[in-house]
């Protein structure tokens, strides 16, 4: 483990900046906390985390994939993909570190997405841990220590000092490039922040949140749930809990018309919406309540179904304190908690 | 007021008037509330709740729900019986299929506000004479109920309900000194340089969730041009930054006129848009140009922009920036 004196972090973001860019949750002008470049100055936010989350850098909202020309009766096509640079991520939180090894679970299984896997073999995570949980934080019920985030390179703040430790060959190379600045530390100096962050975790109001029973076996009973009308009553098929997600990863792939060719792109899509997956026979769910369905199947029991019993949530808490009607997944989950425990 | 509300609701459940109400209820925090329909007593005591955190406007639900079988009682705070006027006059409610009681506000708050406020780890709140009291994980905090007011609540029109089947609680009076425009009135000092850079930079922070569009009232199209795959605009995220500045430039008109200025638009943003600005905009230049105005104030009167009269402003002030 290694260690800088806290009042020299602009120092360490300008060494990292020399060698790529730099990404730091920072405050922007209307105040509110989310990822920009790195200038001179920049400041990393007070916010727990970011109102967006992390996963633009590797799935971004939108993204260009091919482009074709018609010229006469010939049809070029173009590889719309730029050369990625190497940054690296700064201030990642531990249930956004985890979100990326979720959608590495989707985009990095055969047949691999190299617009993915390539923005991910660029980038260098570095977390860092928290000291002040909000209450909306529910990350332990997915086996993620906040007080110790994963990540290429993890860090800590506490008193006078950052703490880095490096955890991958990525954040290995990282901290090497940046020794002239560091000084050795020993693990025990940040002890007595983690136990009080885990202290609070263990009083959060979800801390106790179990999602036993959110299985595939379980999967036609949760299903065929007769709550499900009652708990999307209100939700208006927005996508808010599907984009603020780090985790939700579908996506729709679109032509653009120029007039003289097609732009194929690939956006965000949620489930919420009423063109989800809308095929040529129409539409497979055709109600709200069926859309609202799938949202909370897919994360609570198809993904872990399919993955060894992971979640397809970290507990960041975005859709808890953005969602228009409060509706959420640890509603959803305690509604439900009864068909099968 | 709440156990008010509860009393009458169980009342004109038990006596047939309606077999249905529709409400706030309670979450897993203090703050969480959601809009329910609840169908008995045990329903209502089970989670209906009133308070400072019962923001929702509740007048879009009822398109879907007066629909169905049977009367639904819902309770409308006094910006919400605007919406509900509005989509009336827009035909979109039954109004015979709702019973409407009016219920007293004194402004509301949220989670979000309370944050932006500082406020970190919310365990519970209650109030307490002028102020609120904030249990936290990080210890106790207070608040001034002023402080802890919503933007729009800073800035609201009016206390009175614009209608009603019953009213609980004393009825407010309208708030003519209710500054709604001065945030407006800052823009318009901009020049046109630097308002194109205010709107770009706001704009550009969104995410295309539709939660703007899906909470407002006014919005109700049944198939929204947006969501239509064969219009050749749908979309669920911009091809560029331009689009998505004209997604909401175009709903800013559409809701032009119809807009009651319930706020929604703004609260829900998970971006913390100033959406509202465009659409006060529009009724400032509304009032300006054609006569105070106030959209759901009532359900006959002709709206401005879809009448005609020989005092209307001339086409050609929008060549001139709108100044007369
Ligand atoms: S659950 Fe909430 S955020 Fe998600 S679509 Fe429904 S209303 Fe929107
Ligand atoms: S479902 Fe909600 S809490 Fe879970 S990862 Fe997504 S936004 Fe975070
Ligand atoms: S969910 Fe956990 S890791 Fe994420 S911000 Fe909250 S405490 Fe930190
Ligand atoms: S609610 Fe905000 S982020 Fe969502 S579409 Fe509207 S303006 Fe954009």
């Amino acid at each position: 483990m290694k260690k800088l004196p806290v009042s020299k972090i602009q120092e360490l973001f300008a060494a990292i900046r020399a060698q790529q860019t730099l990404y730091i949750p920072t405050d922007d002008a209307s105040g509110q906390a989310r990822y920009l470049p790195w200038q001179e100055g920049m400041e990393l936010t007070h916010a727990l985390n970011t109102v967006r989350s992390a996963k633009d850098f590797f799935f971004p909202q939108t993204e260009n994939l091919v482009e074709f020309k018609l010229k006469g009766k010939e049809i070029e096509i173009i590889d719309s993909r730029t050369e990625q640079d190497d940054f690296v991520i700064f201030g990642v939180r531990a249930c956004d570190a985890r979100s990326f090894t979720i959608l590495d679970k989707v985009f990095l299984i055969d047949p691999i997405d190299t617009y993915y896997k390539n923005r991910r073999e660029h980038g260098t995570v570095v977390t860092l841990a928290c000291t002040q949980p909000e209450e909306t934080c529910f990350c332990t019920t997915f086996g993620i220590d906040p007080a110790d985030p994963e990540g290429d390179a993890a860090c800590w703040i506490a008193g006078d000092s950052l703490y880095l430790k490096a955890r991958t060959e990525k954040g290995e190379k990282l901290l090497s490039a940046l020794d002239n600045l560091l000084a050795d530390a020993d693990e025990g100096e940040i002890a007595a922040q983690q136990k009080a962050t885990r202290d609070i975790a263990q009083k959060l109001p979800f801390a106790k949140l179990n999602l036993a029973g959110f299985n595939g076996e379980n999967l036609n009973k949760l299903f065929d749930s007769k709550k499900w009308p009652e708990l999307s009553e209100a939700c208006l098929g927005c996508g808010t809990c599907t984009f603020v997600c780090p985790t939700c990863q579908c996506y729709d792939i679109r032509d653009f018309d120029t007039g003289h060719g097609v732009k194929r792109f690939r956006c965000w899509d949620s489930c919420m919406y009423s063109d989800f997956t809308l095929m040529a026979h129409g539409n497979s769910r055709n109600s709200q309540v069926e859309r609202f369905r799938q949202r909370f199947m897919h994360k609570l029991v198809y993904f872990p179904a399919n993955n060894e019993g992971e979640y397809g949530c970290v507990g960041c808490g975005r859709c808890l304190a953005k969602c228009p009607i409060s509706m959420n997944i640890v509603k959803v989950a305690k509604a439900l908690e009864g068909e099968v425990q | 007021m709440q156990e008010l509300m509860l009393a009458k609701a169980k009342e004109l459940l038990q006596n047939g008037t309606v077999n249905r109400v529709l409400g706030w209820q309670a979450g897993e925090f203090v703050y969480d509330i959601t809009p329910a329909v609840f169908e008995s007593e045990q329903d209502l005591d089970a989670g209906f709740v009133y308070n400072e955190f019962c923001g929702n406007n509740l007048s879009k639900y009822l398109i879907k729900e007066s629909r169905k079988e049977g009367k639904v009682l819902a309770f409308l705070k006094p910006c919400d019986t605007y919406s509900f006027n509005q989509l009336i006059k827009e035909h979109r409610i039954i109004r015979e299929n709702v019973y409407v009681i009016g219920v007293p506000c004194e402004g509301k708050t949220d989670g979000e506000t309370l944050k932006s406020k500082g406020v970190k780890g919310i365990l519970g709140a209650k109030s307490e004479g002028d102020e609120l009291i904030i249990d936290t994980l990080y210890g106790e905090q207070r608040l001034s109920k002023r402080d802890a007011l919503t933007a729009r609540c800073l800035t609201c029109k009016s206390k009175k309900h614009v209608v009603y089947d019953e009213l609980l609680g004393e009825e407010g009076e309208e708030v003519p000194e209710n500054h709604r425009f001065e945030e407006v009135e800052k823009l318009e000092a901009m020049t046109p340089d630097e308002r194109f850079a205010f709107w770009r930079g706001e704009l550009s922070r969104c995410i295309r969730c539709n939660a703007c569009r899906n909470v407002c009232p006014a919005c109700s199209c049944e198939k929204c041009v947006f969501d239509n795959p064969a219009s050749g605009i749908s979309q669920k995220a911009a091809a560029d930054s331009f689009e998505e500045n004209m997604f909401h430039i175009i709903r800013a008109f559409h809701v032009a006129g119809r807009c009651t200025d319930c706020g929604e638009c703004s609260r829900v943003c998970p971006q913390n848009i100033p959406l509202h600005l465009l659409n006060r905009k529009f009724i400032k230049d509304i009032d300006a140009f054609y006569g105070e105005y106030q959209a759901g104030e009532d359900t006959e009167s002709r709206a401005p922009l879809t009448n005609f009269t020989y005092d209307d402003v001339e086409p050609s002030i929008v060549y001139k920036g709108g100044k007369k």
